[in-house]
């Protein structure tokens, strides 16, 4: 057992269970935990009192960028660098730049939307502590863990164990950090 | 006042107002992570094998050898010619466009509208999307004739110290394909994500974990992941609701900006928008209706998901059904000769008039079989209905590009447009590689959305009963 400890894990059979051992983790004082489910669970965001996701301004801001990238384009190629004379038009105007620097709206908003996602998400990555255990396994089918980091300044094997019990957790385990 | 807010509560809906289960039958989250897996992970049956290698020819015979011999020898060997110029090639294009529609559709909008029976088949839809998209965006990549000058469509310093035409709609389609391409393939992987992890967990040999494990790219499920996730969702299905309507109305902006009677129309935009979705969810219909009794999915994808399909798809029907009203209105209205002419040959003139009919019978005429509740209950008749709608709305794609064409403003510029045996195998090619792609989307990835129909069921609402909810927590 030279393994380093990641954090104490317990499994609950409904979300309801989850969201109720979850406010009394919080009530105990402690940060460092999360919530492992099978989909996402209606007012677990306010229980661990997260804060709305970045994702969205990720996505606006590329969004943004890419809407103004294509009037530049636009300008630039069609303005500046080759001026062309189409059917006695100026060569710029808002009504032919706005279409396309539309879509390259819609591309950039989707593409930072997925990196936004991935970035803050810390993914990709190849591994994860939790995904030694057997039992995680069964978070992706019909099972809701909870776990408490070792990292947490209240982390203590024994009490944080009872407190994961008497909240209604089964199959309380260490998981450890072999990395 | 706490009083009264319980007795609202205490007044149910009655039994006819109540929605339907999305899940019939009241299953559990385990029964349901082993139902929606199994068919990718169980043995492929015959009839798989049956539609795959007739489709996995035509993908990888007839459509390359149609392909390639029409790159190596040049757009002559299609029919087009003066004064149609745009023959086959662009009809096919619209078509396969409008295929994707729906999909986007069905996952999209309904999503921002909070319809809980998407769930269950919006990952099809969605493979549909993808797929059709891909079938799409060829045909204009080799209808310019030279295909290895694609790239001078995209703003690329060159030599030549030239740059693409911005004010072309044509310029725009390309813009808009590439996209709905790009972002509906990236919808399409991000809702996977969760589900990749689900196969992951569930693989039994060291292979399938590998792929699975690459795939999901070590998901948790963690509720801050969970967090980022769904608002990555939301904004991402809200992008794709404004590719509904940008892509095909780009595409009508390419005839309604040419000045031949019968293009020459602002209604195209909507027109084209209304008539992709319509055509889609026939596809849908085609679709849906086989894989869930072979896949075993009658429980989940259930009567209720397909009626509702079926109702969209007159719905969009109808508009379309109003809008061919009002096309043949304005152009006797307009009083333009040459409007007249061509919208009076569409049904009262000859070669072509057997599409137009086709058309009418089809899209106003079958269409409103979906009215009756029997009709849409009866599986067997549906799908012949979205056969037909697919049929129908190519035959309108036809009518308009073709039609339009073959007898323009000088009767000495007549012509006369059939297609030859390349743009029939050619399409016939890209039918058979959107069917392949799709068999094996069936057969290897998660085809429904497991996270996301979990999430609607009962049990997964910490409020409900069935979710844990108890007494004390002040429900019921």
């Amino acid at each position: 057992m030279s393994d380093k400890v990641y954090g104490l894990m317990a499994e609950f059979n409904t979300p309801g269970d989850l969201l109720r051992a979850a406010k009394q983790v919080r009530a105990a004082g402690y940060h460092r935990w999360d919530v492992f489910s099978p989909f996402p669970i209606h007012g677990i965001d306010k229980v661990m009192g997260l804060k709305n996701s970045l994702v969205g301004w990720v996505s606006l801001a590329m969004g943004g960028g890419a809407f103004v990238s294509g009037f530049v384009l636009i300008w630039f190629s069609n303005a500046f660098d080759y001026p062309l004379i189409v059917g006695g038009k100026p060569m710029f105007s808002v009504p032919m730049t706005f279409v396309p620097s539309y879509i390259l709206m819609v591309m950039g908003g989707a593409i930072g939307a997925l990196a936004g996602m991935l970035a803050l998400n810390q993914l990709p990555r190849l591994h994860h502590p939790l995904l030694n255990k057997a039992r995680f396994e069964l978070v992706s089918r019909d099972k809701f863990v909870l776990v408490i980091g070792a990292a947490d300044p209240e982390f203590c094997l024994t009490k944080t164990r009872q407190i994961l019990e008497s909240a209604g957790g089964a199959h309380v385990d260490i998981v450890e950090d072999n990395d | 006042m706490s009083d009264s807010l319980n007795q609202l509560k205490t007044l149910a809906a009655p039994a006819e107002l109540r929605r339907p289960p999305v899940v019939e039958n009241n299953r559990g989250l385990g029964w349901l992570t082993d139902k929606l897996t199994a068919f990718a992970e169980g043995k492929t049956p015959l009839w798989w094998w049956i539609l795959f290698l007739p489709a996995a020819f035509a993908a990888t015979v007839i459509f390359p050898v149609c392909l390639f011999y029409q790159v190596f020898t040049g757009v002559g060997v299609w029919g087009n010619n003066h004064p149609v110029m745009w023959g086959l090639d662009i009809v096919n294009f619209i078509w396969w466009v409008g295929v994707a529609h729906a999909g986007t559709l069905i996952s999209a909008l309904l999503f921002l509208t909070r319809q809980h029976w998407r769930t269950t088949i919006g990952r099809m839809a969605e493979a549909m999307t993808v797929f059709s998209v891909m079938m799409a965006g060829l045909y204009p990549a080799i209808h310019v004739g030279r295909a290895w000058f694609d790239w001078f469509m995209f703003p690329v310093p060159n030599s030549n110290g030239l740059w693409p035409q911005f004010r072309s709609p044509l310029m725009w389609d390309v813009f808009a394909v590439n996209t709905y391409l790009m972002v509906s393939s990236l919808f399409f992987f991000m809702g996977m994500i969760p589900d990749f992890a689900v196969m992951r967990d569930r693989s039994t040999t060291r292979i399938r974990k590998g792929i699975f494990s690459f795939l999901a790219m070590g998901w948790t499920g963690s509720a801050r992941q969970w967090h980022n996730y769904e608002k990555a969702y939301l904004v991402l299905c809200g992008l794709c609701t404004l590719l509904v309507f940008t892509v095909s109305s780009i595409v009508g902006l390419d005839f309604c900006t040419a000045q031949i009677a019968g293009w020459h129309a602002t209604i195209f935009p909507l027109y084209f928008v209304i008539g992709a979705v319509f055509c889609g969810f026939g596809m849908v219909l085609v679709l849906l209706i086989p894989l869930r009794k072979w896949c075993g999915l009658e429980q989940i994808i259930t009567l209720s998901h397909i009626d509702k399909v079926a109702k969209l798809a007159l719905v969009s029907g109808l508009i379309i059904d109003y809008i061919y009203l009002m096309e043949f209105f304005i152009a006797w209205y307009s009083g333009d000769p040459y409007e007249r002419w061509v919208f009076g040959h569409r049904l009262f003139g000859h070669t072509y008039m057997v599409l137009g009919w086709m058309l009418i019978g089809i899209n106003v005429g079958v269409t409103q079989l979906l009215w009756f509740k029997k009709v849409r209950s009866n599986l067997a008749l549906l799908f012949i209905i979205g056969v037909l709608i697919n049929i129908g709305m190519w035959c309108e794609r036809f009518v308009i590009v073709v039609g339009s064409l073959y007898q323009e403003f000088l009767p000495s510029n007549w012509g006369k447009y059939l297609p030859t045996i390349w743009d029939i195998g050619l399409y016939v090619g890209t039918l058979g590689a959107f069917f392949m792609l799709y068999l094996l989307f069936v057969k290897f990835l998660p085809m429904i959305a497991i996270a996301e129909v979990k999430g609607v069921m009962p049990e997964a609402d910490p409020h409900h009963r069935l979710g844990g909810a108890k007494k004390e927590d002040g429900h019921e």
